[in-house]
């Protein structure tokens, strides 16, 4: 549905380098997520994919359509959400829907149904102007002004970004039943939890892809365990793990910290650290730190703990 | 614990809309104090009225032993801010930002100096000190922000959301420069919108719809509310918020 | 204090780092000085004027040779009849008549004063009353040096006519460069700012990746500014008219027309703006200082054209509202048809042709 080729592309004359070789391929009807931090190039390759800049190098196509050739036929096709709120903020809900629809030949009504579950949520206020909603609302009306005419896919660049925690959370279930319309779906955030609702993601970072795979074989792909260590001084912990001489890696996560050991050989999911590792003689060592209420545990990495390892190589 | 923020009943209304409702906490030295809400809770204007830049209605509330009425000129000689959407300036390089801040917070020039050598060694920008800021990396540019903010050494430290949109590593080294800070016995009040920072901090206040509506430890508000993370403690209360198209 | 320093010291930084502004600050009054000092000038050199002498006597010669040895005057000698003056006249291509009647010396030195007609084209007051005192202080000298010799004081007395505008109004000049001044600035800036708002917003993002095509967006933008112009346009008439005492002499569906056509190229430069601006605020500084000044300078109602250096009046052939005022003037103020504006009416023609091709071709239908 969508392909990118080795899109290469650069700024200021070669000196920003913000996608570099990219290649990717999103299926249709897929909710395909772009993984990664700012200035990893996620904008750059919606724009390209719009049809809105042009790559230095490499091909593209959107639905079949070149993106150089034949960009008006995809202008024609797609939805497109950008990064900031673009929305007309001097008129109202319903002045921006409207217009959006006719600037894409078509009627609030034809569509309705599609759009039907998200406009429901700010209907109440359709008179209010655009400018004068919460970041969650103007990002309801980006949706539905980028659905109002049925397009095959869907680009939404950042929508969950500045956005509070709830509304985020229904902003994708709404992204779930779109794709279950047929929808493709190419979506774009910073936020590595959000990535497990995609059906596959690209992890991207300064213009590279990291990885690509669904959300279970990026985690299947950590090398070797991890374990997560708790103590009631998290700080304390923190400072004792990395001046300890078996720890590889140690990241905080929330209350616990995300631990992996030197020389270790991996082990099934169940099994207790081997008694000569650097995990198993982890505890003593803490304790003998004052750290009597520290706790380990092997765990599952998240896309979080991926993204980090990949970033290291 | 030396108290250093203190606030009772604090409220702000702009017209009949109460923006924030009799907010009674307080904030110990030393303290790294998460402070989170939907957008619309009323956080942004609770901050400002902390930081001396927006004059309560009514309630008292005090930063650094001095009050919020009458002494904001001294509050903002004691406190250091960084938000998101700025701090440092684009077109002036490392070194100029540092001197131009260290300016403001009346520090004499030696003083300065000293500082500068000091945050350069600190966060390895030494061969950037006269790069302009807006080539710098978001990351770096970052921590610079947070540097600059205290480059006066205030007891206190507001952070607006101060790791927006930065990778995971970056993030993770930023809350080490802000562990670095609290060891020092610097008190920080930061917002965010990354939950699983919200369990860095020592204790976290929620607002909902102008009200604390919970304040305690991670650990306490996860077992108060039977949650396994802070994300759905938060979604648990956030959810019945009324305001929701502000 | 040294908070004050320290802010002061970063303000200047800020504006030595823009380099753009930097060349505006300095660049504009360097211009100004120059162009004011030596390019522009309100003194009058080597204006077109016709003489015809029908005494043809040794007074008209030796007076033709002083104003010949002048500098003041350009004299045309190749108009015979008033029919012919009429119409150069109403072209403009001469701005005085100096008219001799028959028996002029003799009535001189029989009467001891003479009349001499003196025609001048008062659509511009200004450099009318500027000639014709250089011609009367002229004649006043040749006054002083024939009653020398004689034995009464011989009067030679220029009889004034002032063509189109015969109380000297200021009116009748500063209307018309008012009109082309305003329609102007208002098609250029209006449009040009309402196209970057667009990109500005990140609306315009939106619009390119949608099926509307670009053309509709320029049209759209360029409708309300043409509807409000033109509205201008007869409220400036109307007024002009009520209150300036100043109608339109000739065809008023003729200058209408002109006047859209002047709409249309203000509006193409206005497309042509906002194509590199970024920022609105860069597409207004572009519209002031790209288009006001030589708007002002080159249109030819504050500063005659025909006096400034070469290179100067060159330019000013390439800005529209010089050709625009000769329109107004001529179909304004001098009654005149479309045979007497073809000229200017197809150079304007071919400009806005030719700014609007530029400006659709370059509109960015990317980003970058």
């Amino acid at each position: 549905m969508i392909s990118l080729d080795k899109i290469t592309k650069t700024y200021n004359k070669g000196q920003v380098e913000a996608v570099k070789e990219v290649s990717l391929e999103i299926k249709p009807g897929e909710l395909f997520g772009l993984i990664g931090p700012d200035g990893a190039g996620k904008t750059t390759i919606f724009r390209i994919l719009t049809t809105l800049l042009l790559a230095d190098k490499g091909t593209a196509t959107v639905n079949g359509f070149d993106v150089v050739k034949d960009y008006a036929k995809i202008r024609s096709s797609v939805g497109y959400m950008p990064g900031r709120f673009s929305l007309y903020q001097d008129l109202t809900i319903e002045e921006n829907l409207q217009f959006f629809a006719t600037v894409f030949g078509t009627s609030i009504r034809e569509n309705y149904n599609l759009i039907k579950d998200i406009y429901q949520q700010i209907e109440p206020f359709k008179d209010r102007r655009a400018g004068r909603l919460s970041g969650g609302m103007k990002q309801k009306l980006a949706l539905c002004c980028a659905l109002i005419h049925k397009p095959a896919v869907l680009f939404l660049d950042e929508p969950t970004t500045g956005v509070d925690v709830v509304s985020r959370k229904e902003f994708w279930e709404m992204l779930g039943r779109l794709k279950a319309e047929g929808i493709t779906i190419l979506v774009s955030t910073p936020y590595m939890d959000e990535a497990r609702r995609c059906d596959r993601i690209a992890l991207m970072q300064k213009g590279s892809v990291l990885s690509v795979n669904d959300p279970e074989g990026i985690i299947r792909g950590f090398p070797g365990d991890l374990y997560g260590v708790q103590a009631a001084n998290t700080h304390l912990l923190l400072r004792e793990l990395r001046s300890y001489s078996g720890t590889d890696t140690c990241f905080a996560f929330g209350d616990a910290l995300h631990v992996t050991f030197k020389g270790d050989q991996p082990t099934a999911a169940n099994d207790r650290p081997a008694d000569n590792s650097a995990a198993a003689a982890l505890l003593p060592y803490l304790n003998s730190k004052g750290l009597n209420d520290a706790r380990l545990e092997k765990i599952t990495p998240g896309i979080e703990d991926c993204f980090i390892h990949l970033l290291k190589d | 614990m030396e108290t250093v923020i203190r606030t009772e009943r604090l409220t702000k209304r702009f017209g009949d809309f109460i923006a924030a409702n009799e907010l009674s906490f307080e904030v110990g030295k030393g303290e790294i104090f998460g402070f989170l809400g939907a957008n619309g809770a009323g956080k942004t204007t609770a901050m400002r009225m902390l930081c001396g830049l927006l004059a309560p209605t009514s309630g008292k509330a005090s930063i650094a032993g001095f009050d919020v009425y009458t002494q904001t000129e001294k509050i903002k000689r004691n406190i250091g801010y960084m938000s998101q959407k700025f701090s440092l300036y684009d077109d002036l390089t490392v070194s100029e930002n540092i001197r131009f801040y260290g300016g403001i917070y009346h520090m004499n020039r030696p003083a300065i100096k000293e500082k500068t050598t000091l945050l350069l060694e600190e966060l390895g920008l030494r061969n950037e000190a006269k790069t302009l800021v807006r080539e710098l990396p978001l990351g770096w540019k970052q921590k610079l922000s947070f540097s600059v903010s205290i480059v006066h050494d205030p007891g206190i430290v507001f952070l607006d959301e101060p790791t927006g949109g930065v990778d995971p590593v970056t993030r993770r080294q930023f809350w080490d420069l802000i562990y670095a800070a609290a060891d020092r016995g610097v008190t920080i009040f930061v917002t965010t919108h990354y939950m699983d920072e919200a369990e860095y901090c020592n204790r976290v206040s929620i607002m909902v719809d102008g009200v604390i509506a919970a304040l305690d430890s991670p650990a306490g508000l996860k077992q108060q509310y039977g949650s396994d993370s802070m994300e759905d403690v938060f979604y648990e209360l956030a959810r019945k918020a009324k305001r929701k198209a502000d | 204090m040294k908070q004050l320093s320290t802010f002061i010291r970063k303000e200047f930084l800020h504006v030595f780092r823009d380099r753009k502004t930097l060349l505006m600050l300095f660049g504009l009054p360097i211009a100004q000085i120059v162009l004011f000092g030596f390019a522009l000038s309100n003194e009058i050199k080597d204006s077109r004027i016709a003489l015809l002498d029908y005494s043809k006597d040794a007074v008209t010669t030796r007076l033709i040779g002083k104003i010949e040895a002048s500098h003041y005057f350009d004299i045309r000698r190749n108009l015979a009849s008033g029919e012919q003056l009429n119409a150069a006249f109403k072209r403009g291509d001469i701005k005085m008549a100096v008219i001799f009647p028959q028996n002029f010396g003799d009535d001189l030195i029989h009467a001891g004063k003479a009349t001499v007609q003196v025609i001048a084209d008062a659509s511009d007051p200004n450099q009318a009353t500027t000639i014709t005192n250089y011609f009367e202080s002229i004649v006043t000298d040749y006054n002083a040096e024939l009653s020398q010799n004689a034995q009464q004081p011989l009067q030679i007395r220029p009889e004034l006519q002032m063509l189109y505008n015969p109380e000297l109004r200021g009116a009748p000049n500063f209307v018309p460069g008012v009109m082309a001044l305003v329609l102007m600035l208002v098609c250029t800036m209006m449009t040009s700012v309402a196209i970057v708002r667009e990109k500005e917003l990140g609306t315009m993002e939106i619009l390119l990746v949608s099926p509307f095509k670009p053309i509709y967006i320029i049209i759209s933008k360029l409708a309300p500014n043409l509807v409000i112009s033109i509205v201008n346009l007869f409220i400036i008439l109307a007024l002009s008219d009520i209150f300036l005492d100043l109608p339109v002499k000739g065809s008023v569906a003729l200058l209408v027309g002109c006047s859209i056509l002047f709409i249309l190229t203000s509006l193409s430069i206005g497309l042509l703006l906002s194509i590199n601006a970024k920022t609105q605020q860069a597409a207004m500084m572009g519209s002031l200082m790209g288009m006001m000044l030589p708007t002002m300078l080159l249109t030819g109602f504050l500063f005659p054209i025909e006096n400034m250096p070469v290179a100067l009046q060159v330019l000013s052939n390439l800005v529209p509202s010089r050709w625009y005022f000769i329109i107004v003037k001529r179909v304004m103020l001098k009654g005149l048809g479309f045979s007497s504006v073809w000229k200017e009416t197809l150079i304007l023609t071919g400009m806005c042709l030719f700014l609007f091709g530029i400006s659709l071709r370059n509109f960015k239908i990317r980003l970058q």
